[in-house]
């Protein structure tokens, strides 16, 4: 336990395109559920608009944050690794349970564990891509904008609805997870707090050393 | 630290809700702001009619009013003459068959069956004298009757049973003086009463549009545009724009909303996707029979009982007739909320002696065209009356009965009450077979649904159909409707991907809790 110190892990932007991002799909989680039929809160028609206007608004963030990762190379740190998986794996099967210590070393330039790097590859690459392309057919389904120019022309909605439903089932229970996941750092408020802040008690900031070799 | 990203977690939600209120307006404001101002113009008649010599001598016969007025308008009878307003027919293209001449003169409805044979008393809504069943009413240019559509006087009215005659005793020359546009009373003293009654056919054309409110009808509402139906139904050369089904079979000459508000008339353009699929109609005129009930049913099976040997009528709890001797029972209705079909502007029809294929089942009498796949296809409300009517179960063909007669004796069901003579007398007189047996079968005919538009606040909601059950379109199922429709596999796994993750995020960290008191525990120790 030595060199501790408080790093900044999380930049503004990270944090804000964090929150932002956090608050628009629980947003549309939620506006979305209700347009499936599961509920009845701000009725069908409002529900639409509002889930209509949270997608464009998640749409312009998620441009902001493709250039940031970009432009800052932070994209590097979302490389699936298959080194170290089983060990995470098992610390959170076994290691949790026995006080064992993280078998990750986690570093501002390091900062997702294996499995974290495959959960966000994924959403990144394959969920969030399906969810929005599925949301914008959805919206332009077969439907001249206001009357006034052609578009898609897709025989049924079904196909497009059912896959935007089955994204956000797994959207859904990616939240579930996230947020009990968010418990298991170092302490069980450490990950919350380095995420509204941007610091967290880090020792280092390199990556570790045998990735490298 | 955590305050500004509260403040800009919180300014992202109120821009959301902001501009969800700032673009949440209905109605595209320029369209409606003109139309009203279109139709506030006072209507100024190019000519008074009280100033002309010919409407000044003493008339003494309708005909005598005819031949005023083509002394001046020495072609318009001849439009008249060629409309199916005088004609009573129409050329139709019926998919499958080819061109029919169809329409009053020949049409077989669940109401009162058909004119043929019964022409002395259905002619108090043909727009003509002397009609009568060989059609000789139909070719004298003087038979034309100018003033039940022209008469402004409000005093000119066709005498029951009398071949389209007027009533006697009516002051002819005040009457041909007043003459001009015509105005909704002229129209509805027979769209009105169609079927032998008020509001009895159409369950959105009634006696209460004389003079409505704006909850009744947002267009004709006296005390707000106060439309005429000519203001929609647009007239060329005598030709009456705007078609029923009941009737008609092609996809022209229609009236339109759009023709008015256009396509796009929404202020919202989700809103005006809609009318891609769904018609205008279908959201804006949420029931029907508003003011007055409307006949849904009609069984001419239980005609004929007598009390003493006379006909008689009972009434339902609202004063309609539920039974008459000569017509049978009916089943109205107040307030209804409409039927919903796919309707692409083409029907076909139940044209007389047509063989019935399956007399098991209801026999839909004008089939309307349409589905979801059909790109010219939208939703539409409709009324649905159900009937059950006289047929040949021999000949398997509707029978076209002979309701009315002066007198007894000469087959007429309204004097002599006897389906069998009643039938030869109406068959005879439609040039149709008729074995001699009586039998009843069930039929249904589609009322498409056009006016009663209710005020924008009263317009079926989103949710009335975008509903998981019990919506207003749950019978149209060729389509995936958000909202109502789901994949039940997605369903399934979603729910149980979601109690999955809930109890196993649970049970992890009620093991997490358990291990660190246990940890905690083997410190102290």
């Amino acid at each position: 336990m030595k060199n501790i110190k408080e790093v900044l892990i999380y930049s503004g932007f990270e944090r804000f395109w964090h929150w932002a991002q956090a608050g628009l799909i629980l947003f549309l989680a939620f506006t979305g559920f209700e347009i499936h039929g599961a509920y009845s809160f701000l009725g069908f028609g409002d529900a639409v608009r509002y889930h209509n206007i949270a997608a464009y608004l998640l749409i312009v963030l998620i441009a902001f944050a493709i250039f940031w990762h970009l432009t800052t190379g932070e994209w590097r740190q979302y490389i699936p690794t298959t080194k170290n998986i089983a060990a995470q794996l098992e610390y959170y099967v076994f290691g949790i349970f026995r006080n064992a210590p993280h078998p990750t070393k986690k570093t501002a330039l390091c900062k997702l564990n294996p499995l974290q790097k495959l959960t966000y590859f994924s959403l990144k690459v394959f969920l969030l891509p399906a969810t929005l392309a599925s949301g914008l057919l959805y919206m332009f389904y077969r439907y001249p904008e206001g009357g006034t120019t052609g578009s898609l022309t897709i025989e049924t909605l079904r196909t497009t609805a059912v896959i935007h439903t089955a994204c956000a089932f797994a959207l859904a229970a990616f939240l579930i997870t996230h947020l009990y996941l968010i418990t298991t750092g170092k302490t069980v408020t450490a990950n919350l707090k380095a995420m509204l802040t941007g610091f967290e008690d880090l020792e280092g900031t390199e990556c570790e050393p045998e990735a490298e070799k | 630290m955590k305050k500004p990203i509260i403040i800009t977690a919180a300014l992202c939600l109120t821009g959301v809700i902001l501009m969800g209120v700032l673009s949440g307006k209905d109605v595209e404001p320029g369209i409606v702001a003109k139309l009203k101002a279109k139709y506030s113009v006072k209507h100024a008649p190019s000519a008074d009619h009280a100033g002309f010599e010919a409407l000044k001598k003493k008339f003494t016969s309708p005909r005598q009013v005819t031949e005023a007025c083509i002394s001046c308008h020495n072609k318009r009878h001849k439009e008249v003459m060629r409309s199916s307003h005088w004609n009573w027919e129409r050329e139709e293209y019926v998919e499958g068959r080819g061109v029919v001449y169809l329409g009053k003169k020949n049409a077989i409805n669940n109401f009162c069956v058909s004119t043929p044979g019964n022409e002395g008393s259905c002619a108090k809504c043909h727009i003509g004298y002397g009609l009568d069943a060989r059609g000789k009413g139909y070719t004298d240019q003087n038979n034309v009757d100018c003033l039940i559509c022209h008469d402004n006087s409000e005093t000119y009215a066709k005498a029951p049973d009398k071949a389209g005659a007027p009533e006697a005793a009516l002051d002819l020359n005040a009457i041909a003086q007043s003459v001009g546009r015509p105005k909704r009373t002229n129209c509805g003293v027979c769209h009105f009463f169609g079927g032998g009654g008020n509001n009895v056919k159409h369950g959105d054309l009634e006696k209460a549009l004389f003079e409505p409110d704006r909850d009744l009808d947002v267009h004709m509402a006296s005390s707000g545009s106060n439309l005429q139906c000519v203001d929609c139904h647009t007239t060329k050369e005598h030709n009456i724009s705007g078609k029923i089904y009941s009737l008609a079979s092609m996809n022209q000459e229609r009236s339109s909303c759009e023709q008015c508000h256009t396509a796009a008339p929404h202020g919202d353009s989700v809103l005006n996707e809609h009318t891609l699929k769904v018609a205008c109609q279908t959201c804006h005129i949420p029931s029907y029979a508003k003011a007055n009930a409307t006949k849904m049913s009609w069984d001419w099976s239980t005609a004929g009982k007598l009390k003493d040997g006379k006909p008689y009528i009972e009434e339902d709890s609202m004063g309609n007739h539920a039974y008459m001797s000569i017509k049978g029972s009916f089943v109205w209705q107040k307030n209804v909320k409409p039927d919903y079909v796919w309707f692409n502007g083409t029907a076909s029809h139940y044209l007389r002696g047509d063989k019935i294929e399956d007399t098991e089942k209801p026999l839909v009498l004008n089939p309307l065209h349409g589905s979801y796949a059909d790109e010219d296809s939208k939703i539409i409300p409709v009324k649905i009356h159900t009937g059950n009517q006289p047929y040949d179960p021999v000949n398997k063909i509707l029978i076209q009965p002979k309701l009315f007669s002066e007198k007894k004796g000469e087959g007429a069901y309204w004097k002599d009450f006897n389906w069998e003579a009643a039938s030869r007398a109406g068959m005879k007189a439609a040039g149709l077979p008729f074995s001699g047996k009586v039998g009843f079968i069930k039929t249904a005919m589609y009322w498409p649904l056009n006016h009663m538009v209710a005020p924008k606040e009263a317009s079926v909601k989103c949710g009335e159909c975008h509903a998981r059950s019990g919506g207003r379109l749950a019978g149209l199922n060729d389509f995936y409707m958000p909202g109502r429709d789901y994949s039940a596999a997605v369903e399934f796994v979603g729910k149980w991907l979601l109690l999955l993750s809930l109890f196993g995020v649970l049970a992890h960290g009620a093991g997490r809790i358990l291990s660190a008191r246990k940890h905690r525990n083997g410190e102290n120790k």
